[in-house]
């Protein structure tokens, strides 16, 4: 009846735990692993021009879906324009109006990125493209490729390989060099594919966008051609035929519409800036949250103070300090003092690292214990007896930061670190079982202690755990199911197996 | 080093986690527990319910009867002082005579002569509780000092050995009789030293000792054969541990007992903990006599009718020998 309650508690605990975990890491992407930086780019477009007599309106095209990239966030910096997002035919604009300006105008719009390989903004299907007027001669040079191309291809993906692979030849044929006659850049060059590729009834359009590498200073929008297949759009390089999209392309904006147009405005310049960033993954999960306005930020712990947080990250890994307990104590059976006191003496070693903290704490443990023998000649009462050798540890604790600063070994400072009360209470509780049960159950109770305050220290001092505790705080509840269990492990203990083995020889 | 689990479980072993989960914790209700930690109420309860126990001198609970002690015992030649709440034997001082020139020098079981006064300095400290675990003030009790039976003087060395009995919900399930050793300081404690020999459920005859969780079969400082010694009143002791349940409610307990020279089997002390060193003592498991004793168990039985049916249900296996 009981284990049933038990079972129950245990499993519910652990579901919630984590299923709050599995939705922070997989939805709300908060990282598992420490220190995982993730590299956000900031891509800024500064857009001069010489402002003319009446009312100024600039539009510029910005990015609207970005496969591979996720927004972290955009703003924009002019001087007293009025700013607001549209949505246009060519996606997303940015618009800035302003009544009257004088002399050379700077604004500039800024948009950072990191890399997210699992967004997929899939676009919408597109309509079949209407068959596009060109006038003669064009028409029929367009009209032969097609023809060719469609005979050498199977379906919309080498269709458009074998087309690009004709109007990149070297030694073009005289359709092709007719119709590059008046491409003047690559982006026009694109352009005129996708007119051949409409002709053929293949949805196409131009992607321009930035290939992100580190810093750029004068970035240029590269265009690239992009086609549909009636399934999903796909990405060529219009020089090469290959179908891929450039490691870290940003798409900024898409089809023949110019980037940028001002209106009152002269001698429009626009130039792209690109900075890399490193920015730590927990901070974007959480702008990211904010933004869609999840509350579970709400509670965590990044939101506290940073000195607060630097108290929970030690507090928090407590209870995992004590899930090594109950496992050395009840799974495995090793004797130690008192219920806690390893946990606290390995809080206690992260301040004066391990080999000091063994050194150290032995050292005081074995001095109170010598001089607690001598307080037992005197015979005194339990509170006046605690007390007292509560303060000649608490004298010992300054013999040895004295000493060992006098040697100029600054470590033996850190011993002031220890808990006090803590180490009292050990050395009465082992002189107790010194009396009652021997020297050598005192010494292994004492070993024990010091080897789950050793392993409670190693689990405790793991990096990678502590960041996910602190990260994923409910997985507390999961340790709590698993305390839980254990309370209800009625099985054997590891010691026990050799402690009974003659049982078994028979 | 280690056997597998499954050994263990076919041997039918109970382990530490067993027993605190499914059999302290289930049939020992913490409330009861002063029954048996305070030596004086336990004493009551077996008083009342006409059990042998040694006889009680006196009590003193307060610091200014201290002084009184010496009125308590003016009739008396040998007695023990304990505290109510102590643990592992501390704070016991066996009284076995008085001087022959001064009738208030007392001799202790060690020979050495100790005055009246100093006895109440003891007697002082027991009541502020120096020797109660928790630290609280405590009881002294003042009591008969137990004559032991020779029967055990073999495989003794000082001290008095005493005879463990699990009772698991009434039914005596497995015994050992704990004999001192120079090194338990003849204390009859197993975790200082002591032996413990197992001993046949229906014959009352020992069987191999365990001394420090390894099977003995020797004394190891007499060198007497633990093995074979008849205990005298074996029935009553079984029936004296039953009804230890009766009186104190408790479903898991070990009754302590010793045989006095003149005065048979008496109820020491009784124990909400005991431990599991008794399995190895004995070379069987708990776990299947406990099993056992779910099948058969009437809560209608008295204490005899549960004393003859651990009798008959529990003989050891064979007299044995181990071989490793």
């Amino acid at each position: 009846m009981t284990k049933k309650y038990v079972y129950g508690l245990a499993a519910f605990l652990a579901i919630a735990g984590l299923s709050v975990f599995v939705y922070k890491w997989q939805v709300l992407d908060f990282p598992l692993s420490m220190n995982q930086e993730t590299s956000v780019w900031t891509i800024e477009s500064s857009i001069s021009f010489e402002s003319g007599p009446g009312s100024i309106k600039v539009n510029l095209l910005i990015p609207t879906l970005t496969p591979g990239f996720r927004m972290l966030n955009e703003n924009s910096v002019s001087r007293g324009f009025g700013f607001s997002l549209n949505y246009g035919s060519g996606g997303r604009e940015a618009q800035w109006a302003i009544r009257r300006a004088d002399g050379p105008q700077t604004i500039y719009y800024r948009i950072s990125v990191y890399e997210d390989t699992g967004t997929d903004q899939s676009d919408t299907t597109p309509p079949f493209p209407p068959p596009p007027v060109i006038n003669e001669p064009f028409r029929t040079a367009v009209d032969v490729i097609v023809a060719d191309v469609k005979e050498q291809s199977a379906d919309t993906a080498s269709f458009t390989a074998e087309l690009l692979r004709q109007m990149n030849d070297p030694s073009p044929d005289p359709n092709v060099e007719l119709l590059l006659s008046n491409a003047a850049n690559r982006a026009e060059f694109v352009d005129s594919i996708t007119t051949i590729l409409a002709l053929a009834r293949i949805p196409a359009r131009v992607v321009h966008g930035f290939e992100l590498q580190g810093r750029m200073r004068n970035a240029e929008p590269v265009a690239w051609l992009e086609v549909h297949d009636g399934d999903r759009w796909r990405y060529f390089n219009p020089l090469t035929g290959e179908e891929n999209l450039p490691a870290r392309f940003l798409v900024w904006w898409r089809g023949n519409e110019p980037l940028i147009s001002v209106e009152g405005g002269s001698n429009v310049q626009v130039s792209f800036a690109v900075q890399e960033n490193h920015l730590d993954a927990v901070t974007i999960a959480e702008t990211q949250v904010t933004q869609q306005g999840a509350s579970a930020i709400d509670f965590s712990l990044y939101s506290l103070p940073i000195q607060t947080q630097a108290v929970y990250g030690v507090l928090l890994m407590i209870p995992i300090g004590a899930l090594v307990m109950v496992f050395l104590r009840n799974i495995i059976g090793i004797d130690a003092f008192g219920t806690f006191m390893p946990v606290l003496i390995a809080l206690a070693f992260r301040e004066t690292k391990l080999f000091w903290g063994v050194i150290l704490f032995s050292f005081l443990v074995a001095l109170g214990l010598s001089i607690r023998f001598l307080l037992e000649r005197l015979r005194l009462l339990l509170v006046p007896r605690l007390s007292a050798v509560l303060i000649v540890v608490v004298i010992l604790m300054l013999l040895i930061s004295l000493m060992s600063h006098r040697l100029g070994m600054e470590t033996g400072l850190s011993v002031a670190l220890f808990p006090m009360v803590i180490i009292a209470m050990t050395i009465e509780r082992m002189s107790v079982v010194w009396e009652e049960r021997g020297a050598a159950d005192a010494m292994r109770a004492g070993l024990g202690s010091l080897l789950v305050a050793v392993a409670a220290y190693v689990c405790m001092g793991m990096a990678w755990l502590e960041h996910l505790i602190f990260t994923f705080p409910e997985l507390l509840l999961v340790v709590l199911a698993i305390v839980v269990l254990a309370g209800r492990y009625t099985g054997y203990r590891l010691l026990e197996l050799s402690r009974f083995k003659a049982l078994t020889s028979r | 080093m280690f056997v597998k689990p499954q050994q263990l479980r076919d041997a039918g072993i109970l382990g530490l986690n067993e027993r605190n989960a499914d059999f302290i914790m289930r049939f020992n209700p913490r409330r009861l527990y002063p029954r048996v930690d305070d030596k004086a109420l336990t004493k009551e309860l077996a008083l009342d319910a006409g059990m042998a126990v040694p006889e009680l001198y006196g009590i003193i609970s307060n610091q200014g009867e201290a002084r009184e002690f010496g009125q308590i015992v003016a009739e008396r030649d040998s007695f023990v002082i304990k505290p109510a709440q102590g643990s592992g034997g501390d704070g016991i001082l066996v009284v076995t005579g008085r001087s022959t020139r001064k009738r208030n020098l007392f001799r202790l079981s060690s020979g050495v002569l100790i005055s009246e006064a100093e006895i109440a300095h003891h007697i002082s400290n027991i009541v502020s509780g120096q020797y109660s675990l928790s630290g609280n003030p405590d009881k002294a009790l003042i009591e008969y000092c137990v004559r032991f039976d020779p029967v055990f003087a073999e495989v003794s060395y000082q001290g008095v050995p005493d005879i463990r009995v699990i009772v698991y919900r009434g039914y005596p399930a497995m015994a050992m009789v704990r004999l001192p050793t120079r090194a338990s300081d003849g204390k009859a404690n197993l975790h200082q030293g002591a032996v413990g020999a197992g001993v046949d459920m229906s014959s009352g005859e020992t069987l191999t000792g365990v001394l420090d969780n390894d099977v003995v079969d020797e004394h190891p400082d007499t060198g007497a054969l633990v093995s074979g010694l008849r205990i005298p009143q074996w029935e009553f002791i079984l029936q004296s541990s039953a009804r230890g349940c009766d009186v104190t409610d408790l479903g898991y307990l070990g009754v302590d007992m010793v045989i006095d020279r003149d005065l048979g089997p008496m109820i020491l002390e009784m124990n909400a903990r005991p431990g599991l060193n008794i399995q190895i003592a004995n070379c069987t498991g708990l776990a299947t006599r406990i099993a056992r004793i779910n099948e058969i168990y009437d809560a209608d039985a008295n204490f005899e009718e549960r004393a003859r049916l651990a009798r008959r249900e529990f003989p050891a296996e064979r007299q044995t020998s181990i071989e490793f």
